[in-house]
């Protein structure tokens, strides 16, 4: 019997030759990540447990990306804690001020994350660094202090499942649009404690930002990690980034999946998720014509360039709706540099939109974007669960850049062509 | 065996739910105790008694992976909750810190408010009209538990070096 890529990677991070769904392990660590909300809580374990190193500074990351740029007094206090951990310990990839971006576009664009790896981040989007063939998944601050200072952690090896698409994109349509629609087609907890594996040519036809995007949100379907092949698109990405030497792990075609689900991709329209789940997903001609008070177009999800560009291709020449908020957060500084020179802001400015520094903020309610009691939200980020983005009687739909953008013109759900 | 009144809640409690991002910056199980459940049930926090249990349905503690949510519920005096089945990271985090989760479908077999003993070492809930054995709870995390959780077993590991 084959092994899956999961399988692999997380074998030969137990020094085994194979392991089994269900089984119980101690894998090493290759890269152990917190960021301002659940590093404080990580650090006091730390202090606690009295430990007096973590197992290799090069690999652990610490990115103040959440109630950043400091939003209160205790959140300046959060990171001033971190920081000084950060200095006390060696931490090589510490990130604050202008060299931060949201964490999960942040460490593959600066070539952290490699194909092979175990990853394990204090955060549930962790899973995103599937997209580059490495396995990689959230845990809480507790099993992070633990990964910082064993450099391994205990893992039950997940079942697979297995996605197989094909057929060619329809326009606007992005891995956004692909997850969102699995999430619909699977439920909230359809995936729960396993792995998803993506591939197929409409997994290969999809750019990486794309890829990274779907697998960000394996979690929303109670995903463990999310997988994809390593192909040309993900050699070129990792070419002049990777910072380490890695190896590329290959489902073997006799591998054991729980479910397999063949996906046309010419049959996914643009989606929307409705609340108050990631599941309540519709097409966007379904839900056309509700009316928005804000867009988001950024997050961990599509603070992306390829969303960035699909924002300043609808809003060229056009305005954002009378009493809408457009906020617009290119993820990390490369991005907003690339953004900027390429002339993106032009086109948000004169739209009217606002131009946010890289933050987590308005996802999760923080901040940079919060919402009344009674407000909507068409957003590009992953979760619209109850008063996520703000008052417990405001609402966010979830939806890719193309939809955020084209609506937040026409002040109510819109699909891109009402305005292009 | 404890024994304490149920408090009800139903499917994909979130942790946004459990706990709302904007109080994440504290650190203080008192303040996040206070805001627990606060957008589904604001008068939670203030009416649940020491000892009280949580009963919910499937995939409860879905979402981040906020420790602040075993946190918030351990700080109300909740040792344990009962749910159809948990998101996985908040099952992790809920034994690394002590909380007592059993998987058992019992959510329409108890009255919200209905007084149930439960034995979170061997998984039986007895409640008015029922009694029920929890999904086994995996041997190893059972070790976690005895050990005292899981940097009580970072620290016996260290010692060993």
């Amino acid at each position: 019997m084959g092994m899956t890529a999961t399988e692999k990677i997380l074998a030969s991070h137990a020094g085994r030759d194979r392991v089994e769904p269900g089984e119980i392990i101690e894998a090493r660590i290759d890269l152990a990540l917190a960021n301002d909300i659940t590093a404080p809580l990580a650090l006091e374990e730390f202090e606690k447990a009295g430990a007096n190193s973590v197992f290799d500074p090069e690999r652990v990351a610490l990115v103040l990306d959440h109630f950043t740029p400091n939003k209160d007094i205790i959140s300046a206090e959060n990171c001033k804690i971190i920081r000084e951990f950060a200095k006390k310990y060696g931490i090589e990839h510490f990130y604050e001020g202008g060299a931060c971006g949201i964490e999960h576009a942040l460490l593959p664009e600066q070539g952290l994350v490699v194909p092979g790896d175990v990853v394990v981040g204090a955060d549930s989007h962790t899973c995103t660094y599937g997209a580059l063939g490495a396995f990689s998944t959230g845990v809480g601050s507790t099993d992070l202090t633990y990964a910082m200072v064993m450099g391994s952690l205990w893992f039950k090896v997940p079942e697979s499942m297995k996605f197989v698409c094909k057929g060619k994109w329809q326009p606007w349509a992005t891995g956004k649009d692909l997850i969102l629609h699995i999430i619909g087609m699977i439920g909230v907890e359809g995936a729960r404690y396993q792995a998803m594996e993506f591939e197929g040519e409409a997994i290969e036809d999809l750019s990486m930002d794309s890829r990274l995007s779907a697998a960000n949100m394996a979690i929303e379907a109670g995903a463990k990690n999310g997988i994809f092949r390593v192909d040309r698109k993900t050699l070129e990405y990792l070419s002049g980034r990777a910072k380490r030497e890695y190896k590329v792990y290959e489902s073997d075609p006799d591998a054991r999946y729980s479910k397999v689900f063949e996906i046309d991709a010419s049959a996914i329209g643009l989606q929307v998720a409705l609340p108050f789940l990631p599941s309540n997903v519709k097409n966007v001609e379904e839900v056309r014509g509700v009316s928005i008070d804000q867009a988001v177009i950024g997050s961990c999800t599509n603070g992306r360039l390829e969303d960035l560009e699909i924002a300043a291709k609808i809003l060229q020449g056009k305005k954002v709706a009378k009493h809408v908020r457009c906020i617009i957060i290119p993820a990390t500084p490369d991005i907003y540099h690339t953004a900027l020179k390429r002339g993106y802001f032009d086109t948000y400015l004169d739209a009217g939109c606002i131009i946010s520094p890289p933050t987590c903020g308005p996802c999760l309610g923080g901040h940079m974007g919060v919402l009344a009691r009674g407000e909507r939200a068409v957003s590009t980020t992953n979760r619209n669960f109850l008063g996520r983005m703000g008052h417990p009687e405001s609402e966010v739909c979830l939806a890719g850049a193309a939809v955020a953008a084209a609506s937040a013109i026409k002040g109510e759900i819109a699909h891109p062509r009402e305005v292009v | 065996m404890l024994s304490g009144r149920v408090w009800k809640f139903g499917d994909n409690i979130d942790t946004d739910i459990i706990i709302p991002a904007r109080y994440l910056a504290y650190t203080d199980p008192v303040v996040l105790g206070q805001h627990c459940m606060e957008p589904l049930a604001p008068g939670f926090a203030k009416d649940v008694r020491k000892g009280d249990i949580i009963v919910a349905g499937s995939n409860f503690g879905c979402g981040s992976s906020r420790e602040h949510a075993p946190i918030a519920i351990l700080a109300l005096g909740i040792p344990v909750v009962i749910a159809k089945s948990f998101a996985r990271i908040f099952y992790r985090n809920a034994f690394n810190k002590a909380l007592a989760l059993l998987e058992a479908d019992v959510y329409d077999a108890v009255a919200g408010g209905e007084t149930i003993e439960v034995d979170p070492a061997t998984g039986l809930i007895k409640t008015a009209r029922a009694e029920v054995r929890a999904k086994p709870i995996p041997s190893f995390m059972l070790e976690l538990i005895s050990e005292g959780g899981l940097m009580n077993h970072m620290r016996r590991r260290l010692e060993e070096r």
